[in-house]
């Protein structure tokens, strides 16, 4: 076989691409059959979970839950721009396009759970989507089927709604151990505090991983985290590295685990597969908090990972992509999606794959009932609070896409209405569940948009020259070319403020034509602005929670109906 | 709404740290490469300099250089007031030429490594690092 090493590695690419074929054209990922199975009405638990058991190992993976215990609506982007070699590359497809990409029907399942486009509508027809004790289900059927499958948490778990608040992460890590994840990474985690992540991760029965969590002092790896793990399936030896959000202390407070250095590290990645393959492993998978366009490009980079489960920027694709021989695999964000893959691993190599993106229609699949009563559990002490009403909404309110979603846009006016500003800015996250026309708005919702330990909404003077140089900024850590600098998130949002972007030119050229839009004049470079915002990375930032805002706007508004938000024009899509 | 004069002043000063645009090579910068070189040509091998795309904190960026076979490392921070960081020299007994430390950039630049070979060749590594003000992170 050593002899043969060079056009063994051409073959292999090629059984890679065949797999690849077939399971488009096979339906393997069962996309051809749903559009039928939606004409008939006839979706069935079955049919989601369907799957020919494949090869020798098989891996599930679901990433960036963002504490949704519970089913929730989640509206994919309409607006997810690509630059540089990624322009018009997946993920940067949305909408329609992204349909005839997949061949995907128009109003199947598919399109409600991939795709945007008349959302409030289907969601209506298909219900919600996630909840744990769902993919519990999910999960246990797979294991029906392979009972050693590994499942692997690629992190942003314990973070993001009103009951991961109050437990301080507690409520996520009780259900996620009934699940029996095998190995996790991080980043959100991370906003807990050093001290509630080292309680946690002490008592966790599985592995917490992160080859690029470094100590910050002596800038070496830590004993906390260990770069990698074994496994020993299907007669295969199997290596798990993990990598967590490379920009934590960029992109979050880093005051609040000062112990911690993060960063991409691709060539300590390098090292840390060669050291794996050397030790025997078959089989590398990295389970990564990178986001899609630096997975594609540390993959490019770094030879020898046959599996990279990617995470952090909340992508859903119904097929791998793959890079050189490694292939990606993006499982969607919020508990909607759980990713199967089983692989065929012969002579210490990857020969084959087939792979499934298991979407969680709730109304579908079954909930398990031991999870179903673990999280009830978790929710009983605070179910007054989550539950009460606040308002209702006439418009459909979702955060994702590169920029103002309409929970937004409901953030940024209540910031201007209750703390009295002329500009309000809103952290462009992507976590975040929707909700449809109709729906009241619990305290449980806005939590699901806002929950943070660092919500703390600041109200502040800016000249318009600083707030340019912001918007620059945060335009550069979405649309640099380069994915390595850019950090996963979306642009920051804005209210009271228009401004057009081309987001093709360099820092310091995106932006132009800053309005103030209350009076229709252009923003003055020398002039001060108050301006009212949350979730600064800043230590010891004053003023009220964001959701204590959120909710005294809507108390008052009562129903909340929002006008289109055509403030920020976009150049060079 | 009550107008909270302290909350204002607070934020005002610490919401954000301001960075402008990514600073450009200074002419004082290519002088010290040109002094350290003689104006020799640079091979784009033989010299490995590890950074941090982005900086967790611009005061304080670890960075390695390595170069096997060198006898002599300038490092410069090409946009900094004082590009001048450091200069390794390793002797002939030198078990290996590679040298890591901590430097501050005054905002986003390229970091310059030149090496001296023992055969008088020399060998120049960059890389783009960014400082930013960060925060909107998903």
């Amino acid at each position: 076989m050593r002899g043969m090493e060079g056009s063994d590695m051409i073959s292999r690419r090629d059984f890679l691409q065949t797999s690849m074929a077939a399971s488009a054209i096979l339906g393997a990922s069962s996309f051809g059959n749903w559009a039928r199975l939606a004409a008939q009405q006839a979706l069935t638990q079955d049919q989601l979970l369907q799957f020919d058991t494949f090869g020798n190992v098989s891996l599930i993976h679901i990433t960036d839950i963002h504490g949704q215990l519970k089913p929730i609506y989640f509206r994919e982007p309409s607006i997810n721009l690509g630059v540089g070699g990624n322009r018009g590359a997946v993920p940067h497809v949305t909408g329609a396009d992204f349909r005839r990409l997949y061949g995907i029907d128009d109003g199947s399942p598919s399109h409600y759970a991939l795709s945007s486009g008349d959302f409030s509508a289907l969601a209506q027809a298909y219900g919600r989507v996630g909840g744990l004790d769902r993919v519990a289900t999910v999960i246990n059927a797979i294991r029906a089927d392979r009972p050693d499958a590994i499942l692997l948490d690629g992190g942003d778990t314990w973070h993001g709604s009103y009951t991961c608040y109050h437990t301080a992460g507690q409520d996520m890590v009780n259900v996620m151990n009934a699940l029996k994840p095998d190995a996790m990474t991080f980043h959100w985690e991370f906003t807990l505090g050093s001290d509630r992540v080292h309680e946690i991760v002490e008592g966790l029965p599985f592995a917490a991983l992160g080859q690029n969590i470094f100590d910050a002092e002596w800038n070496e790896p830590t004993d906390v985290f260990p770069p990698y793990t074994f496994f020993e399936r299907g007669g295969v030896k199997i290596a798990v590295i993990g990598q967590a959000f490379p920009y934590m202390p960029i992109a979050n407070p880093g005051w609040m685990f000062p112990e911690y250095s993060f960063g991409i590290r691709d060539e300590n990645m390098q090292a840390m597969v060669d050291e794996v393959r050397a030790q025997g492993a078959e089989l590398v998978v990295c389970l990564s908090h990178n986001g899609f366009d630096v997975d594609k490009k540390m993959a490019s980079r770094v030879k020898g990972i046959d599996v990279l489960l990617s995470g952090h920027t909340h992508d859903a694709l119904p097929e791998p992509v793959l890079v050189g021989e490694t292939l990606i695999i993006a499982s969607g964000s919020n508990g909607k999606f759980v990713s199967r893959v089983d692989l065929d691993v012969r002579d210490g190599r990857m020969m084959g794959f087939r792979h499934k993106l298991i979407p969680i229609f709730s109304d579908v699949i079954e909930p398990d009932k031991a999870v179903a009563a673990l999280i009830d559990e978790q929710r009983a002490p605070y179910l007054d609070q989550l539950t009460e009403v606040i308002g209702q909404t006439d418009s459909l309110l979702y955060r994702r896409g590169n920029f103002n979603g309409t929970w937004d846009d409901l953030i940024c006016d209540a910031l201007i209405a209750e703390r009295d500003a002329d500009i309000a800015m809103s952290p462009g996250v992507r976590w975040g569940p929707s909700l449809i026309p109709g729906q009241d708005i619990t305290r449980e919702d806005i939590f699901n948009v806002t929950s943070m330990t660092y919500g703390q909404a600041y109200r502040s003077e800016m000249t318009g020259e600083f707030i340019k140089v912001i918007l620059e900024d945060v335009a550069d850590n979405i649309f640099n070319p380069d994915p390595y600098y850019q950090q996963g998130g979306d642009m920051v949002r804005t209210g009271g403020l228009g401004y057009r972007i081309d987001i093709n030119q360099p820092q310091g050229s995106r932006i132009s034509e800053m309005t103030l839009l209350r009076t229709g004049e252009a923003i003055v470079p020398s002039k001060n602005y108050v301006v009212a915002g949350w979730a600064s990375v800043n230590e010891g930032t004053e003023g009220p929670q964001i959701w204590d805002v959120v909710e005294n706007h809507i108390r008052k508004q009562g129903t909340i109906r929002l006008a289109p938000n055509d403030s920020v024009k976009v150049i060079g899509a | 709404m009550q107008l909270s004069r302290r909350n204002v002043m607070i934020m005002g000063a610490g919401a954000f740290v301001a960075f402008g645009l990514p600073m450009r090579a200074s002419a004082a910068a290519e002088d010290k490469i040109a002094e350290f070189t003689g104006g020799a040509a640079m091979a784009d091998t033989g010299i490995t300099l590890t950074a941090p795309e982005i900086a967790e904190n611009g005061n304080t960026v670890p960075i390695e250089v390595s170069a096997p076979g060198a006898e002599a490392i300038l490092v410069l921070a090409m946009g900094n007031p004082t590009p001048g960081v450091a200069q390794f020299n390793f002797g002939p007994l030198a078990g290996s030429q590679f040298a890591s430390t901590r430097i501050r950039l005054a905002g986003t630049q390229d970091v310059v490594a030149v090496a001296k070979m023992k055969d008088g060749t020399f060998a120049r590594a960059s890389r783009n690092v960014k400082v930013t003000i960060g925060g909107c992170g998903g």
